[in-house]
């Protein structure tokens, strides 16, 4: 549960979320340059600099989501801009946006408090050349106060992005928490029959929109997952069969291989410090987890129970790994220190228990479980305590976080029947209580890896 | 019986095979078993001669007695055919976690690579790949489909 006493949000919270946009290359949609944030002041005879209405929390508008007026900024790509922004507010679930025409001066307060509304959006959109400038205010319709008032200059073709990042602001200003929408979800998409399915390496916003492939579909590619930079992928790849963990570089495009294991080495996950990754790695009838160091490709064996150990997963702050393991007779998941020793069993619950994932605020562990023939989707405490089940299906699995932690992506897929014809497989997410399961346009596709807040 | 199994079953589950290098070599393969029976040492003939699969129960990689009797004529007919390299692919049915899966294929792959080097095969010759739950060879969801998608499908490289 939330506390009622909230973190103080920096003024500069907007400042801090764009100059997360300095670089960005190969997959940066050509952005040429970065996005700029001024602040704007308060027009009004105070400029908030308190919390203002971020006394909700997020458990309360899970249960009664926030009015927000969102007037359109504009025709064109300033409507586009509305559109995402209440999108990505309207679709976490936390927000009822409402739309109005954009006032003149200062807002109704008035007339928008007795429509039920707690905020409200202004601002305007001016096209210079090339590039964009998108003016936003967030106001306190109980107040009247501005809690927010940021000019955002970026590339045109940056739109969705300033959008995503002016939404981001509107959620942390609102609810006291970091936003999530100005991320990405790496995937893979699937294509072709199910014997043989084409598979490619995919990359999209988190709200599905410029989503595109980076691989040919040539081999079977399987689990990406972004590193904390957010400008590099591990993955799995077939390649001349040989099923081995590659990085993908997103800025340059280019591909190498992780380490020269002789088994199959599979099942990726970058160091929350980035310098290293672990992934596991077959041996007779087993396998083994090992990290390697990026650097120098130095090697260091972490488990060698002679069982199937696989699917580990870093604790935010990198001493801790969840896995699974069959070493006990079943799998099921087991948490150990980061340098290896005692790995201590957290999973007690019915059936069998895989593809573990920590969240990034650390309470939590998202997992998948298999109990008669059909999975559930869950998370527990690492201790293994506060079993909780969010979703159930024919295949739900491969939970990954989204940045603040408060909503999962993961993949679920329909039994095929006795002909194969009702096969389908796609990417939902989630909110961590259970509350609110929607899909992401994304086509038929599996393997979702969230990124962190684009940098 | 044996021949009626071959001819029917066989031949479907023989077209159906998942295996990128199996699929080389299917179509040379099934167009000359129409005229002249396979070509020897080919896939066709392995799969004709001693079949080229063996299946596994939920979560095992138990080679059960049917397994091992097929592994047995796979050892002797890589034996008649000494220059014949193989891949064995594991496969499992889509009732676990993809992760775990592929290592649960490479394990099945592995019971049946190592039952055929006990059985005199030179290890240099057997090479093993998992494919976990991603190569169905039935592409339904029920027993009979599982039941066939728990394998270790042998190919002739």
């Amino acid at each position: 549960m939330m506390s009622s006493v909230k973190p103080l949000i920096p003024d500069d919270d907007a400042a801090r979320l764009a100059s997360a946009f300095s670089r960005r290359g190969f997959m940066g949609a050509g952005v040429a340059g970065g996005l700029m944030a001024t602040p704007l002041f308060a027009a009004g005879a105070a400029h908030a600099q308190d919390a203002g209405a971020a006394e909700i929390t997020v458990d309360q508008a899970r249960t009664a989501p926030i009015p927000i007026v969102l007037p359109a900024l504009g025709s064109g790509v300033a409507q586009q801009i509305t559109d995402v922004i209440s999108a990505d507010l309207g679709n976490c679930g936390l927000f009822r946006p409402i739309s109005a025409s954009m006032p003149q001066g200062t807002p109704p307060f008035a007339s928008y408090k007795s429509m039920g509304a707690r905020a409200v959006m202004t601002g305007k959109v001016v096209e210079q050349g090339s590039s964009l400038r998108v003016e936003f205010r967030l106001w306190d319709v109980l107040t009247g106060k501005q809690l927010q008032g940021t000019a955002y200059t970026a590339g045109s073709q940056d739109w969705r992005r300033i959008a995503h990042v002016i939404a981001d602001v509107i959620y942390s200003r609102l609810l006291g928490e970091q936003g999530y929408f100005n991320s990405r979800i790496a995937y893979i998409a699937r294509s072709g029959p199910r014997a043989r399915q084409i598979t490619r390496l995919a990359i999209m916003d988190q709200d599905g929109a410029d989503s595109r492939y980076l691989t040919n579909g040539q081999w079977l590619t399987l689990t990406p997952r972004f590193n904390p930079a957010n400008s590099e992928l591990a993955f799995m790849s077939y390649a001349n069969y040989r099923p081995r963990v590659y990085l993908f570089n997103l800025n340059t495009g280019q591909q190498r291989l992780l380490g020269d294991f002789t088994g199959i080495s599979f099942a990726p996950r970058f160091a929350p410090n980035g310098q290293s990754v672990i992934l596991s790695v077959t041996r007779g009838g087993g396998s083994d987890i090992f990290v390697v160091d990026l650097a120098t490709m130095a090697r260091r064996q972490i488990t060698s129970s002679g069982a199937i150990d696989t699917s580990p997963s870093y604790s935010p702050d990198g001493s801790q790994i969840v896995f699974n393991s069959d070493r006990g007779g079943s799998q099921q998941l087991y948490v150990m220190s980061a340098s290896g020793g005692e790995a201590k069993r957290i999973s007690y619950g019915h059936g069998r228990y895989g593809s573990p994932v920590w969240s990034p605020r650390g309470d939590l562990i998202a997992f998948s479980r298999i109990a008669n023939g059909s999975f559930s989707l869950g998370v527990m405490a690492p201790d293994g305590t506060g079993e909780r089940i969010l979703t159930q299906g024919f295949t739900v699995e491969s939970p990954t976080f989204c940045p603040n932690g408060r909503v999962l992506a993961f993949c679920r897929q329909s039994s095929a029947g006795a002909n194969g014809a009702g096969f389908a497989t796609g990417i939902n997410t989630i909110d961590i209580t259970g509350f609110h399961e929607r899909a992401l346009p994304a086509g038929s596709s599996s393997d979702p890896a969230w990124s962190g807040l684009n940098k | 019986m044996k021949l009626k199994l071959f001819g029917a079953a066989g031949l479907a589950l023989f077209l159906a095979a998942c295996s990128d290098h199996a699929n080389k070599n299917a179509n040379t393969g099934a167009a000359v078993q129409q005229q002249v029976g396979p070509v020897p040492g080919s896939e066709a003939d392995l799969v004709a001669t001693a079949g080229d699969r063996v299946l596994f129960a939920l979560n095992q990689n138990t080679l059960s007695s049917d397994a091992k009797a097929t592994l047995d004529k796979q050892a002797a007919w890589l034996a008649k055919y000494p220059q014949v390299h193989v891949q064995i692919a594991g496969n499992c049915d889509d009732r676990g976690t993809e992760e775990y899966n592929i290592a649960l294929g490479e394990r099945r792959a592995n019971a049946a690579h190592d039952y055929l080097v006990a059985k005199g095969v030179d290890a240099s010759r057997i090479t093993t790949i998992s494919y976990g739950k991603d190569r169905p060879t039935a592409v339904g969801d029920d027993e009979a489909s599982w039941s066939q998608n728990r394998n270790a499908i042998t190919a002739v490289q």
